[in-house]
C-alpha cells in the first residue's frame, strides 16, 4: 500500500476511490406490498452506509438479527439490486451491472456461510462441491482443477487430500465442514471475502481454530475481508476496522482497538455490557441492558433510531434530528448528538 | 464453610445408551452431580458430549432406541428412577422437574394463543380447570416479563425474546423444583440474551425453583452458574462451585475449554484444542480425553477415579491422585 493510503484519515476510509470495495451511501429498500399489488410502503433495511474497504485488510460488522447487516452482505454479493447509492467493486459498478457481467462479479467474491451444514449440499461429496464453482465459470482443464483443489485443501488443513475428497458433508465434523465452505468460497481466488458469522454455529474448541485459519488466508493472500458477526468477543481477533449497525445505519465505525477500548455510541456501550467473559462475579449481577427492542424498519423513529432505548436522550434533539457522524478522535466516527459541540454533553 | 441450600437433586451413576446398528452408543455414562434450592447447576460441554441426552435421561424422555437405562435419579428424598412410566409421568414430569427444550422458541405452536399454550401445563399436569390456569399463566408471563396483551396473541406475532420468554413461563408455570434449560440463549442476540440471563438471575432468586442449565457457552454459562458440571464424551469430568472454577479450572479438559473462549476484556490469544472428541460408540478405555491432553501420561489408559481435589470439587483425572 502506497504511504498516502497510510495516512488515510477516517473520512478517507469512508470515501476513497482507489480502494477495492466502497459502499456508496448504500440504500437497500424492500417493498412492501398491499394485498400483492398496491403500495404499502418500504423496509429500510439498509439506510445511507458508506464505508470502504482497501485490499488486504479485515472490517467487522456487528449488529443485531434485524439490523440490515444481511442486506448489506447480499447487496455487497450482488444477490439484491441496491435501491440508492450503489456498491463499487474492482472498479465495477453494481448498479450498471447484469446478466453475464454481474454472475462475473460475483465470482469474484468469496462467500463464507454462517451454517455450514446447511450451505453444503448433502448428496455431493467434497470434490464436487469444490470443482463446481470451476466448472460453472468455465475452467474446464481438469489438471488445472484438480491442481486447485489440492492447493486449496491443503491451506485449509483439510488432509489427507485423498481421504477428504470422496467424503459427503455429514461425514464431516463441524468444523471440517466449516473449512470446506472456506475452501469453496476460496477456490475462484476472490479479492474479497465476505464471512457471514462463520464460527457462531460451531463449538467453542473449533471457533478459535477456524478464526485463525480465515485470518492466516487473509494475510497470505492480501484479501479484502467483510466479517459479519453479533459476537463482539471474536472480532479483537480478526479485524483492522469495525462498525456498528444499528437499524440499517452505521452507528459507530473506528478501529478495532479504539472502538473496544474506548467505545463512544450509547449502543456500542450496550452491545460491550451484554457481552460476558467468563467469570463468576456475574451471577451476581444484574446488567444494565437497554429496554424495548429494535425498531420496525418500515417505520424507524425519527432522528436518532436508537433514542426511544436510549438512556442519553436529550429530549428536543434526539428525537427530532438525524445525528451526524461526528469525528472524535481521529479515525473514531460516531452518529450521535452527545458528541456535537454545541449540543452535545458527552458521557 | 456457608451454610449450604437444601438439596434438591441428586444424580448418582446415571446411565443412559442408544442402541444403534453399529452397537451402544454411550451418550451418558455413568454421570454423578447435585443440584441445590435456588441454585443453578451449568452443564458444560462440546456437542456431542452427551448434555442433551443427560437432560432427556433426567426426565425420562426416551427416544424409542434407547436401551441401557439405570442409575439414580433422587428428588428431595425420594429416586425417581424406581417409579414406573405412568407415575413418573402424572408425579414428576413438569411437575416436579419440566424443561425448556433446545430451540424451544421456534417450537411454539403457531395455531394457539401464547395464554393457552402457557396455560396448558397448569391444565394438564395440576388438573387446574381453564380459569385458574389462565390465571397461573397470566402471573408467570408478567413474572417473565411478557406484556399480559400478548396472552391473545399467536407465537409468530412475538419476537425472540419474547418467544423465549414464553417457553420459560410454560416450563415454569406448573411452579417444578428443578427446570432444566437446553441452550436457552443460543439463538438469540446479545442484548436480548443479556436480558433473558437477568430474567433467570431474578427467578433463580424469587422462585422456589433449581436449574440446570445445559450449555457450550461458557461466557454466558457463568451468569447463572452456582455449580459447573464438565461433560467430556458422555462422562462428567469435574464438578466445582463456579467461583473456583472459573478462576483455577481442574481438569485438563476444563482448562482448554476455558483457554479457547475469546475474551473481550482482555488480550490473552484464545487456543484451540486439537483433535476431536472420541466416538461414543467404541470411546477409548481409559481417560477419554488422553488423546487430546497435552498432560497425558502412562496412567491415563487406566479409567481414572473420581478424585476431591480442595475439599469439594470432584476431579475424574490422574493429575489429581
Amino acid at each position: 500500500m502506497s504511504d498516502v493510503n497510510a495516512e488515510i484519515s477516517a473520512v478517507d476510509h469512508i470515501t476513497n476511490d482507489q480502494a477495492l470495495l466502497q459502499i456508496k451511501d448504500l440504500h437497500v429498500w424492500y417493498e412492501l406490498k398491499r394485498f400483492g399489488f398496491g403500495h404499502a410502503g418500504y423496509v429500510r433495511a439498509v439506510d445511507n452506509v458508506r464505508f470502504v474497504l482497501e485490499q488486504g485488510e479485515a472490517i467487522a460488522c456487528v449488529g443485531e438479527s434485524g439490523c440490515g447487516k444481511s442486506s448489506l452482505m447480499k447487496t455487497i454479493l450482488g444477490l439484491n439490486i441496491p435501491t440508492k447509492g450503489d456498491v463499487i467493486f474492482d472498479n465495477t459498478s453494481l448498479s450498471q451491472t447484469k446478466g453475464e457481467d454481474l454472475r462475473r462479479y460475483r465470482s469474484k467474491i468469496g462467500y463464507i456461510q454462517q451454517d455450514p451444514f446447511g450451505a453444503l449440499p448433502p448428496f455431493m461429496n467434497v470434490q464436487s462441491i469444490l470443482e463446481e464453482p470451476m466448472i460453472i465459470n468455465g475452467i474446464k482443464d481438469k489438471q488445472e482443477r484438480r491442481r486447485r483443489i489440492e492447493k486449496i485443501l491443503e491451506e485449509v488443513k483439510l488432509t489427507p487430500i485423498e481421504q477428504v475428497l470422496p467424503k459427503f458433508p455429514h461425514m464431516l465434523s463441524g468444523g471440517q465442514q466449516q473449512r470446506v465452505v472456506i475452501a469453496r468460497a476460496m477456490i475462484m481466488e476472490p479479492k474479497l471475502l465476505v464471512a457471514d458469522e462463520p464460527v457462531s454455529m460451531l463449538d467453542a474448541s473449533v471457533r478459535v481454530e477456524i478464526l485463525r485459519l480465515l485470518r492466516k488466508l487473509q494475510e497470505e493472500h492480501h484479501l479484502a475481508v467483510l466479517y459479519i458477526t453479533h459476537d463482539l468477543s471474536t472480532v479483537r481477533y480478526f479485524s483492522e476496522y469495525i462498525f456498528v449497525m444499528y437499524a440499517g445505519q452505521i452507528v459507530e465505525f473506528a478501529r478495532m482497538e479504539d472502538l473496544l477500548d474506548n467505545p463512544k455510541h450509547p449502543y456500542t456501550l450496550a452491545l460491550l455490557e451484554a457481552s460476558s467473559d467468563p467469570n463468576a462475579d456475574n451471577a451476581l449481577v444484574q446488567r444494565e441492558i437497554p429496554k424495548g427492542e429494535p425498531p420496525s424498519l418500515v417505520n424507524p423513529p425519527k432522528g436518532c433510531r436508537f433514542h426511544p432505548r436510549c438512556p442519553y436522550m436529550m429530549e428536543g434533539i434526539c428525537d427530532v434530528l438525524e445525528p451526524p457522524n461526528i469525528e472524535v478522535t481521529p479515525k473514531h466516527l460516531v452518529a450521535c448528538w452527545l458528541y456535537d459541540e454545541e449540543k452535545g454533553h458527552a458521557i | 464453610m456457608e451454610q449450604q441450600n437444601e438439596l434438591v437433586l441428586k444424580v448418582r451413576n446415571l446411565r443412559l445408551y442408544f442402541n444403534t446398528h453399529s452397537g451402544p452408543v454411550q451418550a451418558v455414562d455413568g454421570v454423578d452431580f447435585d443440584l441445590r434450592k435456588n441454585e443453578a447447576t451449568v452443564i458444560i460441554g462440546e456437542s456431542g458430549c452427551g448434555k442433551s441426552s443427560l437432560a432427556k435421561a433426567i426426565l425420562r424422555l426416551l427416544p424409542r432406541n434407547a436401551g441401557t437405562y439405570d442409575g439414580e435419579v433422587w428428588l428431595h428424598d425420594k429416586n425417581i428412577m424406581k417409579l414406573d412410566d405412568e407415575s413418573f409421568r402424572k408425579e414428576i414430569r413438569w411437575k416436579r422437574i419440566s424443561m425448556v427444550p433446545q430451540a424451544a422458541m421456534n417450537a411454539l405452536n403457531p395455531v394457539l394463543k401464547i395464554g393457552t399454550q402457557v396455560a396448558e401445563p397448569a391444565m394438564v399436569h395440576m388438573n387446574m380447570n381453564e380459569e385458574e390456569a389462565t390465571k397461573a399463566a397470566v402471573r408467570m408471563l408478567e413474572h417473565v416479563g411478557v406484556p399480559v396483551d400478548f396472552l391473545h396473541r399467536y407465537s409468530f406475532e412475538l419476537s425472540g425474546g419474547m418467544r423465549q420468554r414464553s417457553a420459560l413461563a410454560m416450563a415454569l408455570v406448573t411452579l417444578p423444583d428443578v427446570v432444566i434449560l437446553d441452550e436457552p440463549t443460543s439463538a438469540l442476540d446479545v442484548l436480548t440474551q443479556a436480558s433473558i440471563m437477568n430474567l433467570m438471575k431474578r427467578m433463580k432468586k424469587e422462585l422456589e425453583t433449581s436449574f440446570i442449565l445445559i450449555t457450550h457457552d461458557i461466557a454466558t454459562s457463568s451468569e447463572l452458574a452456582d455449580n459447573v458440571a464438565v461433560m467430556y464424551a458422555g462422562q462428567v469430568v469435574e464438578v466445582s462451585d463456579a467461583r473456583r472454577f472459573f478462576t483455577k479450572p481442574l481438569h485438563p479438559y476444563s482448562h482448554a475449554l476455558m483457554a479457547s473462549v475469546p475474551r473481550l476484556r482482555e488480550t490473552i490469544e484464545p487456543e484451540f484444542i486439537t483433535g476431536q472428541p472420541p466416538s461414543l460408540l467404541n470411546p477409548p478405555t481409559g481417560c477419554r480425553f488422553k488423546d487430546r491432553c497435552p498432560k497425558r501420561f502412562e496412567k491415563c489408559d487406566e479409567e481414572p477415579p473420581t478424585v476431591l481435589v480442595d475439599g469439594d470439587r470432584k476431579v475424574k483425572c490422574w493429575l489429581y491422585v
